[in-house]
């Protein structure tokens, strides 16, 4: 029973985490019809600004600082890889987010040496806690409630103010919107900007939890934070959310079981039963081919 | 121009990321003192003779494969002349890394055989050294593992070699003390996925606490995997008496600090992989009892600590490369030791020429500060003691036992 | 008249590939007949041009195949290095001579499939000398064509459910089988068959092909030649499906799939048979990889090899089969051996190079690669071959 409950636990908590990065691929694909590959290296490069910030100044001043860069990053890769691409083929600006993945991944090795760094300890969120007879961090507990919240402020944003509309205009059609005078360039970089700010806290907790960070450290994250994104029907926020938990909680079942070593092909089996069963997801909305 | 904006950007990229790094330069140059080794220039007039160190400079076992490359760079330090039928030649250090990927392992070798040199040192980690060994054999070079404890580098070739213990060895070493020790009767064993290095310790050591009657289980987690919590809460509810982690330093960091926030307190057993600085740090401050089987402890040779200690400590890469402190890691040892063969081995032969050391590497006989060294037929080290030691989780390791084969 | 024009090209072209072959040997060779001492050092059989050569073959089947389902059919999938890991395990497992299995399996007490064709055709034709030389070609062959063949048996169980998703689906299906070969091929419970989390090794490799006098002494150096033929072979096979009805057919799906459906192309075989096809010959492609690193491991075959491929289409030019294959050499000669002075500390007149120190070399070669994608969108050929670009030249040259 209090293995159960630790599974259970660590798996909504992992869940939590995955769902703060499935956004930002799941709010990218719903404009551009990219998969932003980088996405999961983004993670990761917040992880080492949280390190490399940390050792030079205080917690209340490194963290703001981290959410600032990685959004700058964000913004950048946007406006570098992906924006001069926009009237070529979709594979293109596919390979583009691989290449750009690629760089972030070589020059996280060239700068940290290929060792793996320790994040720092954020005091309070570290802390352990008893629970139902399990120990856990605080992180761990808090980090559902601090999901939830920030997809009800997004979702506020999304359904209530202008550039929310502004959004939703461009996701659905894309020429049209820039007919009707909205700035597409200006969308798609909030877009990233908001991606990045939610990979930024995403990588806080995460890495709180799990302190190593190495380059590929968010490859492993990323990928599962994408199916998660696929799971519930990508372009769709709650959707992604749902599929996050979905994901965590299988992951961690599976590893409590004897069969470790499906962890990944497990939650593989389970996108492409999804995908199978239902092609756009669980909360994906149906497309039809215009001839 | 929206062309050269797009262009300024990506550069601009590239540079802030290079500056957050940079704003802590003297940390983030870990790799720098890897690669000097083919510059150093020769001194005029000289003869070179070239020893190639096939070390992982990046990627999973960098942090290990640097340590080992400390050894050797303090030794060509020491020593760095060699003696050849009455001629002088100085000794140079080409180093070449292999990425700790089998992939890239190949074309590292090919890299160190184009520069012709005479012998090559390493790897860290087995998997990089098997891919490699061929291209080594091909070219009629001989290969001197230091620290790789797979079964299956040395076997069927006659080209490599290894100063170190097997992993069955290993593994029988800390089964023996699992049962000795904790009494043991279930271990909760966890490796990574298709990492040949975990898989065959865990292998061995199933096979021996089976057969003296425990009861042993098994796990694997994923590539770059980083959350252990339900893997690390199965053994706390399985109640095993001891959980075998042979690992790659960066997982064995993270199962530690997770087991200490999950109030783990079955003790944690090792391989030779576990005995480095950063799992140190990570077991500092803990209550977790750890303790590993290796090579070398500190003290076993006062001499080389203190020379040791003072490069280390009289060097900024070298401190970085062997994790910011002056703690002696059991492979510097070795890598340390792997040199002094390798002159041996050089004086031996009386020439400079790859084959004539590889024929005289096998009677090559040396006592190095780990303990005595030769090589048995199939060009394994004749090793028969383990130390096994464990952390005092303030920052130091303290000797245990130390175990004798059989 | 076009039907000639054709056969002259076709001439043509075989023409080039028994040229490019027969340089090879010869480049190859030259350490063999010149003295040992005035070889210069880039053409000894150790140096890295002749690991570039070599993995380059390699690799440009793979990119091909590749090419002829993402460039040609316009399916996009992320499975190669999954089938890439099926045919270097079916090679390695039927390729182990029997003596050596015990060994190679030494955590599973041998292995349970206790056969090899080597052994087979040894029974029949001897071991040593010409005999032995003919049981391990034909041996290694069969070998190959059945790692292939397994890969192509995969896909076709693989397409079954997933040929059916658009797109982006189609990608992440199959890159999610990929990673679930993977993990099979990684379970303990198998390790009889697969050896686990162990490497499978001592089968022939492509230094087994080079011709050695009863001493030993290596007379005539094939080793780089083998996987050239192989991937020539196996690229001009693809060639003539591209310029078969089936190939038109490929393209009209990747033009418009619904189009191509009201013309009557029968879209879930052609699909199939593209995805199949291309899946045999990454399947060989992974045997002939196993062979160049001498070994076959399941931990290797991961996404980024997928991702590595791809690149090499998109730099060689999606639909160009020339462009993959120079794509191909371009891009291993830059990863793994022009680009590696970057990677060690320099000092050119007593001033020490900044930057240069291990991994500045991957961060340099990503840099290109970004580059090239920026700004050469349509990759090196874009999606004309070589001879059509020689065509032109001529036509312009003959305009003057």
């Amino acid at each position: 029973m209090e293995f159960a409950i630790s599974v259970l636990i660590s798996g909504i908590s992992v869940g939590g985490q995955y769902a703060l990065i499935a956004i930002g691929y799941t709010m990218v694909y719903g404009i551009l019809r990219l998969i932003n590959f980088a996405h999961g290296d983004v993670f990761m490069v917040a992880g080492l600004l949280g390190i490399y910030l940390t050792a030079s100044m205080p917690l209340y001043l490194s963290m703001p600082l981290v959410l600032v860069f990685t959004v700058l990053l964000g913004f950048c890769i946007e406006r570098a890889a992906y924006k001069p691409l926009r009237s070529a083929p979709r594979m293109s600006v596919m390979i583009s987010a691989i290449g750009v993945s690629y760089l972030i991944q070589n020059t996280a090795t060239y700068i940290t040496g290929g060792q793996p760094m320790t994040y720092p300890v954020i005091p309070f969120l570290s802390d352990t806690v008893k629970i139902a007879g399990t120990s856990t961090k605080w992180v761990t507990i808090l980090t559902p409630f601090l999901v939830l919240l920030l997809v009800v402020a997004l979702t506020q944003l999304i359904n209530h103010t202008k550039t929310g509309m502004a959004m939703r205009a461009v996701a659905k059609d894309f020429e049209t919107a820039q007919l009707m005078g909205i700035r597409i360039n200006t969308i798609i970089s909030i877009t990233f900007i908001i991606g990045s700010a939610l990979a930024a806290v995403g990588s806080m907790l995460y890495f709180t939890n799990f302190q190593a960070i190495t380059p590929t450290a968010g490859a492993l994250p990323g990928l599962r934070a994408f199916v998660a994104a696929v799971v519930g029907g990508i372009g769709s926020i709650p959707g992604a959310v749902v599929g996050a938990f979905i994901i965590g909680i299988c992951e961690n079942v599976i590893k409590s079981t004897e069969f470790t070593v499906f962890s990944d092909a497990g939650t593989f089996a389970l996108l492409i039963l999804i995908l199978v069963l239902k092609p756009t997801g669980l909360f994906g909305e149906k497309v039809t081919d215009k001839v | 121009m929206k062309k050269l904006l797009s262009l300024a950007l990506a550069s601009a990229m590239v540079l802030s990321l290079a500056a957050c790094g940079g704003g802590n330069g003297a940390s983030s140059n870990g790799g720098g003192s890897n690669a000097s080794g083919a510059s150093n220039p020769a001194p005029a007039g000289d003869k070179v003779i070239k020893i190639g160190v096939f070390e992982p400079a990046s990627g999973d076992s960098a942090s290990g494969g640097k340590k080992e490359t400390l050894g050797m760079q303090f030794a060509n330090s020491e020593t760095p002349t060699v003696e050849v039928g009455g001629e002088t030649y100085t000794v140079q250090l080409v180093l070449s890394d292999n990425g700790s990927t089998t992939d890239k392992a190949p074309s590292a070798a090919a890299d160190l055989v184009a520069q012709n040199v005479a012998i090559v040192l390493g790897s860290y980690g087995s998997g990089v050294s098997m891919a490699a060994s061929d291209t080594f054999k091909e070219a009629g070079i001989a290969a001197m593992g230091v620290t790789c404890t797979n079964p299956n580098v040395t076997a069927g070739n006659d080209h490599y070699f290894r100063i170190c213990f097997l992993d069955n060895f290993q593994a029988q070493v800390l089964a023996n003390f699992a049962m000795d020790k904790f009494r043991a009767k279930t271990a909760y064993c966890l490796g990574e996925t298709g990492n040949e290095y975990d898989q065959g310790l865990i292998a061995f050591f199933e096979q021996i606490f089976t057969a003296n009657g425990g009861k042993v289980i098994k796990d694997s987690f994923p590539t770059n995997n980083s959350d252990f919590n339900s893997y690390l809460n199965k053994a706390k509810a399985e109640n095993v008496d001891v959980i075998f982690t042979p690992v790659s330093i960066a997982y064995a960091t993270q199962i530690i600090t997770q087991a200490e926030s999950l109030g783990i307190t079955a003790p944690f057993l090792g391989s030779d992989t576990l005995d480095d600085n950063m799992v140190l740090d990570a077991a500092n401050g803990t209550s977790i009892q750890l303790y590993v089987s290796t090579f070398y402890q500190e003290g076993g040779a006062p001499a080389f600590d203190e020379g040791i200690k003072n490069y280390i400590n009289s060097n900024s890469t070298a401190k970085d490369a062997n994790g910011g402190n002056d703690t002696i890691a059991a492979v510097t040892a070795m890598g340390y030791d792997a040199y002094y063969v390798a002159l041996e081995a050089i004086k031996a032969a009386g020439s400079a020429d790859p084959a004539a050391i590889k024929a005289a590497l096998g009677s090559v006989t040396y006592t190095g500060v780990s303990g005595d060294i030769a090589f048995d037929d199939g060009g394994d080290a004749v090793r028969d003691t383990a130390y096994i030691k464990h952390s005092t989780n303030t920052g130091a390791w303290e000797l245990e036992t130390v175990q004798q084969a059989g | 008249m076009v039907q000639q024009k054709n056969k002259k090209g076709a001439y043509m072209a075989l023409l080039a590939c028994v040229v490019m072959l027969c340089g090879i040997i010869l480049l190859e060779n030259i350490c063999v007949m010149l003295p040992q001492d005035s070889v210069p050092n880039v053409l000894k059989p150790t140096s890295q041009l002749f690991a570039v050569l070599k993995k380059g073959a390699v690799y440009s089947l793979a990119a091909v195949s590749m090419n002829l389902l993402n460039g040609f059919t316009g399916l996009f999938s992320l499975g190669q290095a999954g089938f890439m890991l099926l045919g270097a395990y079916t090679y390695a497992i039927l390729s182990v001579p029997v003596a050596d299995r015990a060994a190679v399996y030494y955590l599973y007490g041998g292995s349970a499939v206790n056969f090899s064709f080597q052994d087979m055709f040894g029974s029949i034709f001897g071991t040593e000398g010409v005999g032995g030389a003919v049981s391990m070609g034909l041996g290694v062959m069969i070998a190959m064509i059945l790692a292939g063949c397994v890969a192509a048996m995969f896909a076709y169980f693989i397409g079954l459910p997933v040929l059916r998703l658009k797109s982006d689906y189609l990608a992440i299906a199959t890159l999610g089988f990929a990673e679930i070969i993977k993990a099979v091929f990684q379970w303990q419970a198998l390790g009889p068959v697969t050896n686990g989390a162990n490497m499978i090794k001592s089968f022939p490799t492509f230094s087994s092909f080079n011709i050695t006098d009863a001493s030993g002494k290596v007379v005539l150096r094939l080793a780089t030649f083998f996987p050239f033929l192989i991937s020539t072979i196996c690229i001009a096979m693809i060639c003539l499906l591209i310029n078969s009805t089936y190939g038109r057919a490929f393209k009209a799906i990747r033009e418009d799939e619904t189009a191509a459906e009201a013309m009557g192309i029968n879209l879930a075989k052609h699909k199939m048979l593209s995805f199949c096809t291309s899946a045999f010959f990454a399947g060989v492609s992974g045997a002939m990889f196993a062979m160049f690193v001498t070994n076959a491991q399941a931990k290797v075959y991961t996404t980024t090899m997928t991702y590595e491929i791809l690149l090499i289409v998109v730099i060689g030019g999606i639909g160009s089969i020339s462009g993959s294959v120079l794509a191909t050499f371009l891009y291993v000669a830059c990863s793994e051996w022009w680009l590696r002075f970057l990677d060690s500390e320099t000092v050119i007149g007593g001033v020490k190079l900044p930057f240069l120190r291990a991994g500045f070399r991957m961060v340099v070669f990503s840099i290109i690669i970004m580059i090239i994608v920026l700004f050469f969108r349509k990759g090196i050929m874009g999606d004309k071959e070589l001879p059509d670009l020689l065509k032109r030249r001529t036509r312009k040259e003959a305009a003057k």
